[in-house]
Order: structure tokens, then C-alpha cells, then sequence
């Protein structure tokens, strides 16, 4: 055989930390040191943070904190910094940060500081950090312009790389700063009256092309799955296809060892690992395992499609007490006395990741396994590194993380389960070891978007204005259903929320935009059912609703006049709106489309969406991150669908699990950004909530006929068009 | 098993399993991995690479089916983002996690190869067997419109 190349990202930031001249700006709680780097041993010591090396040539490298997915905030953050330090952007290069979450993380979840790559938060979570950080490195060279020139500071200004004095007509170049620049003993927070204002910035709203993208056109990007190292082996797992099973026996282990090519197998608590000397026979040997697996799971008796009827009885039990998450003015009084009620049930099926890149990770440990290397595409490297580390049984610190590009996240990447595996098997392998998921593996051990059923109930009073609002979620999946259950936009005089959950035992996570996507369906079914039957028009009782809030009113409004609603659409077309907020991003979306009435397939031809995200820093780039969301979310509502089957997932590829293709998708997508100084809020997923509630209602429009079952696959459209 | 065949221009020899396939020789043995393993079954389209200037799966194709043919990958239609497609990819800034992107541009390339000027339908069949899940779509058909235009 001829042996494998190896394959090893060419960027180290060991080189840059040890090599030659230039200049790091390091930051501490709001103050800047700047050293020569070959003095920069604190830069690990977790307390002082380098965000930015300047090289005496003018290139400045900036560190890029967070996973890149494919949401661009690889090109994003580095913006942030670079407009405020005033760099010429042509002179930018762009790498990775260390993991060190003290120094490169932003305010996490729970408080503290994170670097995990979630819910559209990486431009918002990072944009006041960044932004001060450029300031001050900007500080940094002026106070050592101003030392050399012998002038106060405050009479230098810059512009795109030059320091300029103006009176004197002096100008000096970031690069030749770099050759002589030295620490000013205090930094001061830079306050934001002395940052750009944003009529002032020059990179920050304007195009910059992403760093990402030539090496995404000619197979140079190197994602996990990429990686090859000198004697690398190679893992695959058979998993337990009934969570929480356990291998009691592999019942062919003789014959499985006699493979060609098969090195070992390793006995993990949910599946068997083949090491082999080749990917293909890994996966041949793994599919070939004959396991014996325990019984009385908790999964093994779960059936999605008939847990329906039960979660739609838990929906009318009064008896059951669920979380309440809000419970405002009495719901029961403000329904009993109601003009008119009405009650509607909304459902979804589970939805898989189907991220491209299926999962996968590279460890190497040491020859005395004191220490290892990985390699991973995460959203959470933290949690990966700790997974590594906990699996081998050795510190955090003595494992080292390279992140690598991610072939899509959408929340999968932020669990580290695969990276433990790798860990184990590489550890057996006494050799570096690669770990490939199999699509069939990725779908059979997915964790999935909770299926869930929704009592919608409302009531109206005399002139059609709702005074009563209840919404319940039952389901499977706990608090990954209630997000965007609340209306926060949308004032309801009397509501009650609540989430009753079963566990059924089957894996549950985090999905594109997660519960949103369900719950603006149902709100947003529901109220163009409500305004149907009051014959109010949809766009007319939604500003009814959020009449408080003008940025979501200009938002709707926007969409609604891009669509040319109020004008008939063409014939055979359907036109319908929906509104939704997500990561503080507030978004509305008019679909148009029609149904084949014999096969029963939906098309949309077209989307006009409007979009208030704040201050925009990359505006292609929320276009492209919108129009990936809708078409994410089209995908969903159209035909994804997972289910259970005696806790068995009965998808196993892309033949029965549908992902949207390129001749199912609009025609048409328009995409308005409404101008906005507040400060940015997440565009990853934002375009994605009110898609099932914009197709529903534009169906509703053509068709009368209300769909209320996601995915609208074509079997259950003619069904509904028969009824 | 030895295959000789032609490689992005070049004869290579590769020593495999008999039922090896071309993806993975071309990523593990040839260390070429712009071609993607997606799903294995010629469903996703991500291993797209041309055999004798058809677009084909690589991760279906065995590599008894190479022998003496031509193979191109993504890295061989161009390595410095000189081709037509690779240009007006980047000038529509198509990709987003990239992973599928190797495959999309080889099946584009193909498309083009026979045909220099398709209609929006033309491109939306041959597109249709390779999946983008990050939702790329329009911009791939406005891509490969821009280069149609400039062919
Ligand atoms: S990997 Fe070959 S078509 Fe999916
Ligand atoms: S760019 Fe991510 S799958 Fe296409």
C-alpha cells in the first residue's frame, strides 16, 4: 500500500507565540499590554489575552474566537476588531485562537466565560469585546507614535494602517510601529464616545469577502475528517440502535477479527468500535458486527407516530400539572367569557442534523499517554477537549485541541459524545486514530429535534381583538421545546404557557433554531386561523397584536409590502405572512406558492423577507445565513421527518430522510435588512422560525384547507386536499 | 489490487483493496481530500468527481472501474481558483461550511462541459443529486448563471 500523506493544518500558533520579531497586544480586564512576542510567555497563563499580533511587514494577525460552520463569523469578529484598531484590511490574516476560554471567551450561558458556538450568538456574544479590544490596540499605537514624534496623543489620529499627525503632516505606518512600540504602563478602557460612531465605520456594514471561502472552493479547507497522520489507524462504531442498550455480547467476534485489515475491537457502553487499518474496512468490519444487546431499555418501547394520540391526550388532561412558563391575567375566565373560542392542535415530527460532514474526530496520544493531540470540527471545543480528556483519564491542559472548519454544525457539534469515542479508541490503538461516523450512524444515533404536539386555544372578544392566549406543549424533549413559545411581541391580555414532557428515552438536542421552529408555526397557523374566521386581514391583526413595538411593526410591515401584499397573487398562488423573533433578531417572511394537485408537491416560488438584526456587520453574509434558514427551515416543514419505531430510528440515509434539494427550493428569496444602530443580535437561524407558519398560511390562502402536521409531504397534502 | 490510471493529469499507480473505492483511495491513499465522504450510498453528492469528464460519485465507483481513465478532482480543475466556476463561486461567496462545495462545483463543471449555456431547469436536474444542507442553493444557481454568461 502506499502509505497515506499526512495531512496537518499548515497554521500553528505555537510558531507565531515563539517566532520572530512583531508585536502582540495583550489584554487584561480592560488593559493592554503590548510585548515583543518572543517575551509573550504569559499568553498561556490564563489571565492576559492576545487577541492581536502585529508584524513589523504591517500584517496583522487577528485571532478568531469562535467555531466556523459556515455562519462566516471567522471573517465577522476579526471585522470587529480590525475597524476599530483602524487596520487596512488588505494587510489582515486571519487564525485561529488558542482555546482558553478566560482569555478568548465571551459571557457564557451560566455566567463566566465560554467559547461554545451556538443559538447565532458568536457576533452578538463577542461585539463590545472585540470592538474594545481593537480600541485599545489602537490606543497602543498611537501612545507610541506620539512618544517617538514627541507630540501629545490626542493630537494623532489614524486612518487604515497610518498613524497621522495632521499639523505636522507626520505619518507612520502600523508596521514600523511594531519595530519599536513598548508598553504604556496603564491602557484605559477605551469608552464608546471615543470608539466610531456608525456612521464612521469603514469596514463594519460594508462586504468583506469571508477568509473561508477560496480554500472552500478548491478542496483546500481542512475539515476534522481531513486530517491524516503518519501510522494513523481507523475507527467505526456499531451504536445500540435503541438509546440507553448496552452490548452484552458481539456474537461474531472471531470472524469479524479475521478481516483483513481488522487490528482490534473495543467494548464501549453504548456499541462495539472497530480499529482497522483502513477507513473502508473499519466500516465493513462494523457492519458486519452481530451484538447481542441488553434489554429493557427505556427507548424500547417508544413509537413516534402512535405517541401522537398520547400527547394529544396529555394536551386536555386538566389533571396534569406541566411547567407553567407563563401565566398571565386568568386564562380560564378570559376563554369562558369570550365572544368566540377557538382551539387548534399543531404538530412536528423529529428532525435530524443531517450536518454533511458526518460526525467525526482525530486523537493522538502519547506514547506514555500522559498527553494527547486532537483534532475536531466542535461547537464546544471546551467540552470536546474535556471529553478527550476525561476519556483517557488525563488533565484537560495535557490535551491539545486544533479546531478544524466544521462541515455544519446546527447544534449536533455542540455535544462532545464523539470525541470521548475517539478518545477510547485511539487510547486501545496505542496510534493516532481516526473516528468516521457513517451517514447510517449519524442518523441512527442522531439527537433530534423534539417531536411535539400543540394545543393552541384562544378566545376574541366582540370586535375581534384576542383576550386569551393558551399554548401547551407536549412532548418529548423537555426544554428544547419551549423555545420561542413565548410571544414577545404579540400582547395578549390573559395567557397561560406550559410544557408537559414525557421521557421517553430517546435522544433529544438542539436543532437549528430548536423549539422556535415549531412554536412560530403554531402561533403563527393559529392567528391567520383566528383572523381568517374574523375575516380580519393576517397582516392587520398581527400589527393589532404588536401594536407596542415598532421595530417588529416596521419589520412586518416591510415584508408585507416587498410581497405587494393586499395585491391578489397570480393565479394558482398562495400568499401568506408570518412574523417571528430569535437570538433578539426580529424577522417576518410572506411565502408564495402553489400545489400540484395531483402529486401533491408543494412549491414555493417565492420568499420576501425583512430582518431587524441590529447593526449589521457583514450584510452579505446575514443574506446568505437568511436564505440558508429559510431553506433549512423550507426543508423541515416540507419533508424531514424521523421517527421511532420500538425506539429504533427508521430513517437510515438520504433516500427516506429527504433533505431539500436544489430544484425544491424557492425560485425566489428577497431579503430586505432594515437599518438598525442597536447593537447586533444573531442572523445564524433567524430566517427560520417563520417559515412553517408562512407556507401553512399561504397554503391555507390558495387552498382553504389549514395544514397542521409538519412536514407538509405531498402524501399528506393530497390527504388534506381529499378531506 | 494495483490501479494505473490518469489523475488530474498525471498517471498514478495506487495499491488497494479489491473493492476499494475511488473516494476513499483518492482521500486515505492519494491524500487528495477535497472529495468528501457524505454518504456513501450515491446519495448526497458530495464525492463528486469526473471519470473521463462524466460527473460521477466517487464513493460508489470501485477503482477496477478506473483502471487506464481519467479521474479529475476539485483539485485538479484548478489550484489556484483560476477556473471560470471556482471564480464566480467566490464572487457570489457561495459556500457557507464548504463541505458539500467540492462536489457542487464538479457537478457544475460537468454541466457546463456539455452543455455551455443551460436553462434554469437544466441546472436544477443536474443538480439536484448533490445536497447542500447549509442551504446554498440560490447562490449556486446564480454562480453557475454568471459563468454560463461569461463562457
Ligand atoms: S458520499 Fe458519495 S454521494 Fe454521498
Ligand atoms: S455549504 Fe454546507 S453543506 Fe453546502
Amino acid at each position: 500500500m502506499e502509505s497515506a500523506k499526512t495531512i496537518i493544518p499548515k497554521i500553528s500558533r505555537r510558531k507565531f507565540l515563539v517566532g520572530a520579531g512583531g508585536f502582540t497586544f495583550l489584554i487584561t480586564t480592560g488593559v493592554i499590554w503590548p510585548k515583543l512576542s518572543a517575551e509573550n510567555k504569559t499568553a498561556n497563563d490564563g489571565t492576559i489575552t492576545a487577541w492581536v499580533h502585529l508584524q513589523p511587514d504591517g500584517k496583522v494577525i487577528i485571532y478568531n474566537p469562535a467555531a466556523e460552520m459556515g455562519q462566516g463569523s471567522m471573517t465577522a469578529l476579526p471585522v470587529l476588531i480590525a475597524e476599530e484598531m483602524d487596520v487596512d484590511w488588505s494587510m489582515v490574516i486571519i487564525e485561529n485562537s488558542p482555546i482558553i476560554p478566560e482569555i478568548y471567551g465571551s459571557r457564557g450561558f451560566r455566567g463566566g466565560k465560554s467559547m461554545i458556538t451556538v443559538g447565532s450568538r458568536a457576533v452578538s456574544g463577542y461585539y463590545e469585546i472585540l470592538r474594545q479590544a481593537g480600541a485599545q490596540a489602537r490606543y497602543v499605537l498611537l501612545y507610541n507614535a506620539a512618544q517617538k514624534w514627541n507630540v501629545p496623543i490626542q493630537e494623532l489620529t489614524t486612518d487604515a494602517g497610518v498613524v497621522i499627525h495632521k499639523s505636522s503632516g507626520k505619518k507612520m505606518l502600523y508596521g514600523e510601529i511594531a519595530e519599536f512600540a513598548k508598553s504604556p504602563d496603564k491602557i484605559p478602557k477605551i469608552p464608546k464616545e471615543q470608539m466610531k460612531q456608525p456612521g464612521q465605520f469603514r469596514l463594519i456594514g460594508k462586504n468583506i469577502p469571508r477568509c473561508d471561502i477560496p480554500g472552500k472552493v478548491n478542496g483546500s479547507a481542512i475539515f476534522a475528517i481531513d486530517i491524516q497522520l503518519p501510522d494513523m489507524v481507523y475507527g467505526a462504531i456499531s451504536r445500540t440502535p435503541v438509546n440507553g442498550a448496552r452490548p452484552v455480547n458481539v456474537l461474531n467476534k472471531d470472524s469479524i477479527m479475521e478481516i483483513d485489515g481488522v487490528i482490534d475491537l473495543v467494548t464501549l457502553e453504548h456499541g462495539v468500535g472497530v480499529i482497522a487499518n483502513s477507513i473502508e474496512t473499519a466500516f465493513k468490519a462494523k457492519k458486519q458486527l452481530h451484538i447481542q444487546w441488553s434489554e429493557g431499555a427505556k427507548a424500547a418501547n417508544y413509537n413516534s407516530v402512535e405517541a401522537f394520540e398520547k400527547y394529544e391526550n396529555m394536551a386536555g388532561d386538566a389533571s396534569i400539572k406541566g411547567n407553567v412558563i407563563k401565566d398571565e391575567g386568568n386564562i380560564t375566565n378570559a376563554l369562558q367569557n369570550a365572544e368566540k373560542t377557538y382551539s387548534s392542535d399543531y404538530k412536528n415530527d423529529f428532525a435530524y442534523h443531517a450536518q454533511i460532514e458526518p460526525l467525526n474526530a482525530v486523537v493522538s496520544v502519547a506514547p506514555d499517554g500522559s498527553s494527547a493531540e486532537l483534532w475536531v470540527g466542535s461547537q464546544a471545543p471546551v467540552s470536546a477537549r474535556r471529553a478527550a480528556a476525561q476519556a483517557l483519564g488525563i488533565a484537560e491542559t495535557k490535551v491539545e485541541i486544533h479546531p478544524c472548519y466544521l462541515g455544519g454544525g446546527f447544534g449536533r457539534r455542540s455535544m462532545s459524545g464523539y470525541v470521548s469515542e475517539a478518545a477510547l479508541l485511539a487510547k486501545r490503538a496505542g496510534k493516532p486514530l481516526k473516528l468516521v461516523w457513517t451517514r447510517e450512524d449519524d442518523i441512527a444515533y442522531g439527537a433530534f429535534r423534539p417531536m411535539s404536539v400543540q394545543r393552541m386555544q384562544a378566545g376574541v372578544d366582540k370586535s375581534g381583538n384576542i383576550v386569551g392566549w393558551s399554548h401547551i406543549v407536549v412532548g418529548t424533549g423537555g426544554r428544547l421545546m419551549t423555545s420561542g413559545v413565548n410571544t414577545l411581541f404579540y400582547t395578549f391580555p390573559n395567557q397561560h404557557i406550559e410544557m408537559r414532557n414525557v421521557d421517553e428515552g430517546v435522544r433529544t438536542k438542539h436543532w437549528r433554531a430548536v423549539g422556535h421552529g415549531p412554536n412560530k408555526f403554531a402561533i403563527e397557523a393559529f392567528i391567520d386561523e383566528i383572523a381568517a374566521d374574523q375575516k380580519i386581514d393576517p397582516v392587520e391583526i398581527r400589527k393589532r397584536l404588536m401594536k407596542n413595538h415598532p421595530r417588529a411593526l416596521k419589520v412586518l410591515e416591510t415584508a408585507a409590502k416587498m410581497a405587494n401584499w393586499g395585491t391578489p397573487p397570480p393565479p394558482g398562488r398562495g400568499r401568506g405572512i408570518a412574523f417571528a423573533e430569535r437570538s433578539g433578531s426580529l424577522t417576518a417572511g410572506v411565502c408564495e406558492l402553489s400545489v400540484d394537485r395531483n402529486s401533491g408537491r408543494i412549491q414555493v416560488h417565492n420568499f420576501w423577507v425583512a430582518l431587524d438584526a441590529g447593526v449589521v456587520i457583514q450584510p452579505d453574509n446575514v443574506l446568505a445565513q437568511s436564505e440558508g434558514s429559510i431553506i433549512f427551515g423550507l426543508s423541515s416543514v416540507l419533508s424531514e421527518s424521523l421517527t421511532f419505531k420500538k425506539g429504533k430510528v427508521q430513517q437510515s440515509n438520504f433516500h427516506d430522510y429527504n433533505v431539500m434539494r436544489i430544484a425544491d427550493a424557492p425560485e425566489n428569496i428577497e431579503i430586505k435588512i432594515i437599518p438598525s444602530n442597536e447593537r447586533p443580535s444573531g442572523v445564524g437561524e433567524a430566517a427560520l422560525p417563520f417559515v412553517g407558519g408562512a407556507v401553512s398560511n399561504a397554503f391555507a390562502n390558495l387552498t382553504g384547507i389549514r395544514l397542521r402536521h409538519i412536514p407538509f409531504t405531498p402524501d399528506k397534502v393530497l390527504e388534506a386536499l381529499s378531506s | 489490487m494495483k490501479t494505473t490510471f490518469n489523475l488530474n493529469g498525471k498517471t498514478v499507480q495506487v495499491e488497494t483493496l479489491s473493492d476499494a473505492t475511488l473516494l476513499w483511495t483518492l482521500r486515505d491513499h492519494l491524500g487528495l481530500t477535497g472529495t468528501k465522504y457524505g454518504c456513501g450510498e450515491a446519495l448526497c453528492g458530495a464525492c463528486t468527481v469526473h471519470l473521463d469528464g462524466m460527473a460521477v460519485r466517487s464513493c460508489t465507483t470501485p477503482m477496477s472501474m478506473v483502471t487506464n481513465r481519467s479521474v479529475t478532482t476539485i483539485e485538479g480543475l484548478s489550484n489556484d481558483n483560476s477556473h471560470p466556476l471556482q471564480k464566480a463561486w467566490i464572487e457570489e461567496q457561495v459556500p457557507q461550511c464548504g463541505y458539500c462545495q467540492s462536489g457542487q462545483i464538479m457537478q457544475a463543471a460537468a454541466l457546463l462541459q456539455n452543455n455551455s449555456h443551460p436553462t434554469r431547469e437544466q441546472i436544477l436536474a443536474q443538480m439536484n443529486g448533490v445536497i447542500c444542507r447549509c442551504g446554498t442553493y440560490t447562490r449556486i444557481v446564480r454562480a453557475i448563471e454568471r459563468t454560463a454568461q461569461n463562457l
